[in-house]
């Protein structure tokens, strides 16, 4: 199972990036072998409106089973729920650490958008 | 005559100059609110409300089944408004600009458009006014749309003064781009002359007629008075800082009573710029 962490930084150690549509990478691990790939999203990052939208779709073609990021807005959750991909909101700390916190079965499946549009 | 009332800067006194405006003409007048986001010309007005329209705009519809995930529609959107969403387009209407294009360039016709409303325009009177309104519903993004339906109420002949939305962003352009002239009201104040720099460049971008109402004219210093001065813009009035006018606003009514020679001055500045 693939998983996407939104990430500040082309790294396992570089914090959680709280954006969704508008974060700066992310990084995609396989679960069960722990290989990574990252992502750019510069892209998205500078679009004029519809960026979670779009990042869904990006993390949608990337085969991403689950979303772990900070906070999530409604038209991206939507876009993510269509796409049969679940959203973990409120992480933080280092990618690795919310990947392992993931792993442990520490977090729990959003169940709607936890901010409104635009927040940040 | 078409004649603006806009700013740059919001709470400068656009309304206050419009509803002063509306008030003063001897002929008939018409007044249009413009500021779809938030209208209160209606506040001060207390008009009897006759007509009652929806404005819509027309947002993609797709039809699963027709379509094949090809993606034209997305490549196409410069609204970011659709995304291919396992191997289908999913459209996303609130952020729709209704361009029409998606649904001419679907190769396989699964997109037909249909009306979504975003807002609404009233008319009615309010003795010798007659007075246009639109708003836009919460969460759409859209005002030009609803603006340019309130705007096609525009006399064809006489004044028609528009209350437009304060910035210099989509909204506001669409209010004054077809004004014969445009008056920006503005403060003497930091925020007031740096926000009048950005109208004046908007509207002279625009190529319209333009010139400068100071609201509160005395509250702070004279650096508008000078920059208009060395750009060569016309100051037509200088509204005095007058405690009176404000208790008057605040009770929604008119401030023209409360100022003596106000009503004298606004006619003055009427018949200055529909020369």
């Amino acid at each position: 199972m693939k998983i996407a962490v939104t990430s500040s930084g082309a790294t396992l150690d570089a914090p959680v990036d709280p954006r969704f549509g508008r974060a700066a990478w992310f990084v995609v691990v396989e679960v069960a072998t722990g290989a990574f790939t990252v992502h750019d999203n510069t892209q998205n990052l500078n679009a004029a409106q519809g960026a979670g939208i779009q990042t869904a779709e990006t993390v949608s073609r990337l085969g991403v089973e689950v979303v772990i990021t900070g906070h999530c807005g409604p038209k991206a959750f939507r876009a993510l729920q269509v796409a049969g991909i679940q959203a973990v909101t409120g992480a933080t700390g280092t990618v690795r650490e919310a990947i392992e916190r993931f792993q442990k079965g520490e977090v729990k499946q959003a169940t709607s958008a936890d901010v409104e549009g635009h927040w940040a | 005559m078409k004649l603006a009332i806009a700013s740059g800067k919001g709470g400068t006194g656009k309304t206050t100059v419009a509803l002063c405006l509306a008030l003063s003409a001897d002929g008939p007048v018409r007044l249009l609110d413009c500021d779809v986001e938030e209208p209160n010309c209606h506040l001060f007005l207390k008009p009897q409300i006759r007509q009652y329209d929806a404005v819509t705009l027309p947002v993609p519809m797709v039809d699963a089944a027709k379509c094949d995930g090809c993606g034209e529609c997305r490549r196409l959107c410069q609204s970011n408004a659709i995304a291919l969403l396992k191997g289908k387009a999913v459209v996303f209407p609130e952020l729709c600009h209704s361009c029409g294009g998606c649904a001419k360039i679907c190769p396989t016709g699964a997109i037909h458009e249909v009306e979504r409303e975003i807002g609404f325009v009233e008319q009615g009177a309010s003795n010798s006014v007659e007075f246009v309104t639109g708003s836009l519903n919460v969460g759409q993004p859209v005002a030009p749309a609803v603006i340019r339906a309130v705007k096609r109420h525009a006399a064809s002949t006489g004044l028609t003064i528009l209350d437009c939305p304060p910035g210099t962003s989509c909204a506001m352009v669409a209010s004054v781009r077809d004004a014969d002239h445009v008056l920006l009201v503005t403060e003497p104040t930091p925020f007031g002359l740096h926000d009048l720099k950005l109208a004046v460049a908007t509207v002279r971008e625009l190529g319209r007629s333009f010139s400068v109402v100071i609201n509160r004219a005395d509250a702070g210093d004279g650096r508008v008075v000078e920059y208009c001065r060395t750009e060569s813009i016309p100051v037509r009035l200088q509204i005095p800082e007058d405690r009176r006018i404000a208790e008057a606003y605040s009770r929604g009514e008119s401030v023209l009573p409360v100022t003596p020679g106000l009503r004298e001055d606004f006619r003055q500045l009427l018949a200055e710029v529909t020369r």
